[in-house]
């Protein structure tokens, strides 16, 4: 273990913006595209049927 | 089973399925190996403090980068010659991790150059040709979607994967052809790496948890692709 402290370790030695600023963007971007493949398969799936649709109260 | 039936998408399909959850599953494992290793094992870099740990994010986003450019090509070229539909899928499902790999491996960069550098961006060889990369993943994204028939389309934008493909050398070699402030490759096969054990192994494991991912997203894709371009036509039975 490297750290002695978690304020430590959220500085990283005074590179904190630099060294968060480009693991927070890499998690953003994966997570934006797992969320839109998500929403792209099942998009498909409620339109050929294959899952049941949302139950409407009106019907 | 005949090999030659996975080119078929009715085949391919249910295999991919079944596949994606594994691959997810290993980049979350290998990606939080690789993140302990990265950020809470490895030591301060002496030269670098710990700005140096961008390097396990850029790098195996840089690598992929290329890499994957590389396999869509390859496909498009696949689909060129013989004329395989799942082909021309397979390299338009993988352009979109590819240009987030580009764009993460760009950002991060961004980030690594201000402090060791002490700017954000330069027009150099390596960074330049990078972000061309980024360009080329755009253009066949966008020719792909600007054609209207699907064939053309497929054909078109593959074209435009090919020639574009000079570009990846260049930015590997970019930089030992041209002075550039990038530092030179810290891994290569021709001699041993210039850099600790610890950080190595870290790095190598983020690029395989980044590999792992990359055919999870792109074989996620695919079935998506192949869904609306065959649903129409013939529902399929997973």
């Amino acid at each position: 273990m490297n750290w002695h402290s978690a304020q430590e370790f959220f500085q990283m030695g005074g590179y904190g913006f630099y060294v968060w600023g480009s693991y927070l963007m890499a998690a953003v971007c994966i997570a934006i595209e797992v969320v839109a493949l998500r929403r792209r398969s099942r998009t498909l799936n409620v339109r050929s049927g294959l899952t049941a649709e949302p139950r409407s109260p009106h019907r | 089973m005949n090999i030659w039936s996975l080119s078929s998408p009715q085949t391919f399909y249910p295999l991919a399925g079944k596949l994606v959850p594994w691959f997810f599953a290993l980049a979350i494992v290998l990606g939080a190996i690789g993140l302990y290793i990265g950020l809470l094992a490895a030591p301060t870099d002496f030269q670098q403090g710990d700005a140096y740990r961008i390097i396990f994010i850029h790098v195996p986003a840089a690598w992929m980068s290329m890499f994957i450019y590389i396999v869509m090509a390859f496909w498009c070229a696949v689909g060129l010659i013989f004329n395989t539909r799942l082909s021309f899928m397979m390299a338009l499902a993988l352009a979109p991790t590819g240009a987030m790999f580009t764009f993460v491996a760009l950002w991060t960069g961004s980030l690594w150059g201000k402090p060791t550098w002490g700017t954000w961006w330069v027009w150099d060889a390596r960074l330049t040709s990078e972000l061309i990369l980024l360009f080329l993943y755009i253009g066949f994204m966008s020719l792909h979607a600007a054609i209207d028939d699907m064939r053309r389309a497929d054909r078109t934008a593959a074209l435009l994967a090919l020639v574009g493909a000079v570009n990846v050398p260049i930015i590997y070699f970019s930089v030992q052809w041209w002075n550039t402030l990038h530092q030179g490759s810290s891994v290569s096969l021709s001699r041993s790496p210039s850099m600790a054990t610890t950080m190595l192994i870290g790095m190598l494991i983020m690029s395989l948890a980044a590999w792992m991912y990359a055919i999870a997203a792109s074989l996620m894709r695919v079935r998506a692709i192949i869904d609306e371009r065959d649903r129409t036509a013939m529902p399929l039975a997973d």
